[in-house]
């Protein structure tokens, strides 16, 4: 107590010096928040009109009991695996399309850069594929799925599609960043001894890389079963489009079954990701 | 005889070292490889196969021009300017949507996580396993699904739009917030515990400060995913860009649609960017 | 507070009943404002005895009373009352990193704080001549406004301890109070918390790692492989007596190792993934 420093401190100030701070920060949300209010038209009360009331009391009324008969479920049944073959479809083309573009754009498989920096027409190749994929992943595939619906027809090709651009992209940018980030000492000795770059590639990249690579994968199909059930809204195929259908109809009952359905798909996909992923690691 | 018994003998030596010397069957039962492979193909032959997909359609000489001339309009946007002044109200409303449903969702989130963790060792915790379910059913239903079963209460609009994402979240937030608290050092919680202090001021007091963090930088990243997932909602009419771009695109004004996918472009780097400085400024 | 234990003897939570207690019976009696140091190496059960006397651990064998009530025979509303008047300080303070000292050393008035007035303290802290009283006692009273994390060991742990002196407690249980201090930081804290307890005339029990401390306290306890190795006045403890109770354990009467909580935790994990 007798340290000159804490004499000369001296007695600490009794206001929170926090205080004007937490003030200023509530004030400037409520600034930010109101007019976020206002146009989003958030009035919770329009949940609890009459009318609305009415409709909403009308429509859960009817989820109980959920539709069940046989020919409805096997209907359901259908448009699952419909669900999950347009997932998996689309999986597929998307790697067909995210694999050489990956190929191309990894600064590991580069035969200039083993001698100091990479020559400019590669670097613009590479560069050029890149922003390739960021736009193909930047677009959501909701909106690709409008698009094709437009081209082809309703049907489940738009959704593969979409899914295919889309997870395409993902893919693409996602398998670069875990081939750059390994380690590239092997596949760099294999081509300073002359071996081409795909050589380079099975025998250098890949052995090290193949489990995180496919892990990924199986995470992006569990993740492509949600959006191709969504895609379905668009027209797309699947679960969602009759979902849809359903809905636009008010059958309540209806609605309940394949809301419960797809719970139990995304449930499903989730545990078997999950296991494929632990037991391929 | 013994001749026999000499070649055996040599035969099993031999045998021995061929078992080390050859590789490993390619395909065996308990080649876990193996069987995921052969699935993946039965799996992706049986998609395509199952699936009337029309390439035949998609690749006519009529869809190839269609689609031409989409992407040559495409690649010029729209500039007029009460179109763009439209555009700028949507862009906000889209945001408004985003960061309301975010908020709305980490608030909800917070509540229900605290139910759904077990806080410390003796916590009976017998709202835990209800309190999941819930989360999970939020979960598990897409963002756009709720916006098609919400319009039904909340009739279009942004409102429906924001309450589909709040709904979502909620699941998402609240299953990452009671798993943050789960994970909490329980230190200074058992020292007020010890103390005959009530849960919620536990909480306040002893998990709260320290998980707070964690809190808001999962809100952010969930706030990043929400502003993507809001551009699109209006597709099915729940507000914002998504409702401009399903009627543009309805009407194949492709100009405005370009538009309409630069803004929402934009919007998401600018919700990126906003979120990287927020992280950046808790760091400190 | 008048604490007697007959026969207790007690075991960590997840520890099989058949193993052996970390603490075998104990017969003891402690008088209302009595100042005890418990010592002995580590791994004697000094800290479980702490946590049975805090009512933290459930005696597996024998009785217990304070002020003559067993607590555990009390309903859960009486008996989480009565542990609002003990004080159990564990040995790495109890600290969450990014609160502030005033509202960590406020933390301590929670027990007779309503819900209300405590969350309302949150938004501006009431009772900040009370915080900086009680830090001054520890020589802090210039780290108020600061945050935890950005406190050393040393510091951390006075303000851990300057937590009691709102307590209002009756029976304060301090495990190592000063296992990341220097010596002179040791002898300032040492006597203000048998000061306070005394202005307070709470009964004071407090394990300690440095003999040379202890023995500065009326009555010192030794405890071995969770017996009770000897219950004496200070003056009574020599050298032999203490080279008894540390036998293979000599280094810890030499020099006690310091191990203070003296790493900051790290920074949060980044958010699973869900998609997109």
């Amino acid at each position: 107590m007798s340290h000159p420093q804490a004499t000369a401190i001296a007695a600490p100030q009794l206001r929170d010096p926090a205080w004007i701070g937490r003030v200023f920060w509530l004030l400037a949300a409520c600034v930010l928040i109101a007019p976020a209010l206002v146009v989003t038209e958030f009035k919770p009360w329009i949940l609890f009109e009459p009318d609305a009331l009415k409709s909403t009391k009308r429509f859960i009324a009817d989820f109980f009991p959920p539709k069940i008969d046989r020919e409805f479920m096997l209907m359901v049944a259908i448009e699952c695996w419909r669900t999950v073959a347009i997932a998996t479809a689309g999986m597929a083309l998307a790697m067909v399309i995210a694999i050489p573009l990956t190929l191309v754009s990894t600064g590991a498989l580069s035969v200039s850069a083993l001698s100091g920096r990479m020559h400019t027409l590669p670097l613009i190749v590479r560069q050029a594929v890149r922003w390739l994929l960021i736009v193909l992943r930047s677009i959501p595939e909701l909106v690709w799925a409008l698009v094709f619906v437009r081209v082809v027809g309703l049907g489940p090709t738009a959704g593969v599609l979409a899914i295919a651009l889309t997870y395409g992209g993902m893919l693409g940018k996602v398998y670069g960043e875990i081939l750059e980030s390994d380690e590239t000492h092997s596949t760099r000795t294999l081509m300073r001894n002359g071996a081409g770059r795909l050589q380079a590639f099975f025998y250098g990249l890949l052995p090290h890389s193949a489990p995180e690579l496919t892990s990924y994968t199986v995470y992006r199909w569990e993740c492509a079963i949600r959006s191709s059930a969504v895609l379905g809204f668009v027209g797309a195929g699947g679960l969602g489009q009759q979902m849809d259908n359903s809905m636009k109809m008010f059958q309540g009952s209806e609605v309940a079954t394949m809301l419960i359905v797809f719970m139990l798909l995304v449930a499903l996909a989730d545990q078997v990701s999950a296991w494929l992923r632990k037991s391929l690691a | 005889m013994s001749e026999h018994k000499m070649s055996g003998h040599k035969d099993s030596a031999q045998a021995a070292n061929e078992a080390w010397r050859m590789p490993p069957k390619l395909f065996s039962a308990r080649c876990a490889m193996c069987w995921f492979l052969c699935g993946l193909i039965v799996l992706t032959v049986a998609s395509f196969w199952t699936l009337d997909l029309q390439w035949a359609k998609f690749l006519s000489a009529d869809a190839l021009r269609k689609m031409g001339r989409f992407l040559g309009e495409l690649l010029s946007p729209s500039t007029d300017s009460a179109f763009l002044l439209k555009l700028l109200r949507a862009g906000f409303e889209t945001l408004a949507m985003s960061a309301l449903g975010t908020l709305l969702a980490a608030i909800a989130g917070i509540l229900l996580a605290l139910p759904a963790s077990r806080s410390h060792a003796a916590d009976p915790a017998h709202w835990r396993a209800p309190t999941r379910l819930v989360l999970n059913a939020l979960r598990s239903i897409p963002e756009l699904v709720w916006a098609a079963l919400l319009i039904i209460a909340a009739g279009l609009g942004p409102f429906a739009g924001t309450l589909a994402l709040a709904m979502h979240t909620t699941g998402v937030l609240g299953r990452l917030f009671s798993e943050a608290v789960e994970n909490a050092p329980p230190g200074p919680g058992f020292a007020l515990r010890a103390r005959g202090v009530a849960e919620m001021r536990v909480f306040c007091y002893a998990t709260l400060p320290q998980i707070l963090p964690q809190l808001l930088s999962y809100t952010l990243y969930r706030w990043e995913n929400n502003i993507r997932a809001a551009a699109v909602l209006g597709v099915v009419g729940g507000g914002g860009l998504g409702q401009m771009l399903a009627f543009h695109m309805g009407l194949f004004h492709m100009n405005e649609t370009s538009s309409i996918l630069i803004a929402m472009l934009l919007l998401v780097a600018l919700v990126d960017a906003l979120s990287y400085v927020a992280r950046r400024v808790m760091q400190k | 507070m008048r604490v007697s234990l007959r026969g207790l003897s007690a075991r960590h939570p997840a520890a099989t009943v058949a193993s052996v207690p970390a603490l075998k019976p104990v017969t003891l009696d402690i008088a209302v404002g009595e100042q005890i140091a418990v010592i002995g190496p580590s791994g004697a059960g000094k800290t479980t005895l702490l946590h049975a006397l805090a009512c933290a651990l459930k005696p597996a064998a024998g009785s217990f009373t304070l002020d003559g009530v067993d607590p555990w025979t009390l309903p859960v509303s009486q008996l989480q009352k009565l542990r609002g008047r003990l004080f159990l300080g564990p040995q790495t303070p109890p600290l969450p990193p990014r609160q502030r000292v005033i509202t960590a050393v406020l933390a301590g008035r929670l027990p007779r704080q309503s819900l209300f007035a405590s969350l309302r303290s949150l938004i501006y802290p009431t009772g900040i001549a009370e915080a900086e009283a009680a830090l001054t006692r520890f020589d802090l009273a210039h780290k108020l406004w600061d945050r935890v994390d950005r406190l050393s060991g040393g510091e951390r742990q006075r303000v851990g301890l300057a937590r009691v002196l709102l307590s209002s407690a009756s029976l304060w249980l301090v495990d190592e109070p000063l296992s990341s201090l220097d010596p002179a930081r040791s002898r300032l804290a040492i006597d203000t918390l048998t000061a306070a307890a005394r202005e307070a005339g709470a009964t004071l029990v407090t394990t300690l790692h440095q003999v040379d401390v202890a023995t500065r306290f009326p009555r010192v306890l030794g405890l071995r492989d969770g017996e009770l190795h000897f219950d004496l006045p200070a003056a009574q403890v020599t050298p032999e007596r203490l080279r008894e109770l540390y036998a293979q354990h000599e280094h810890e009467l030499l020099g006690a190792p310091a191990d203070g909580g003296d790493t900051p935790p790290g920074p949060p994990q980044t958010p699973a993934m869900y998609c997109r």
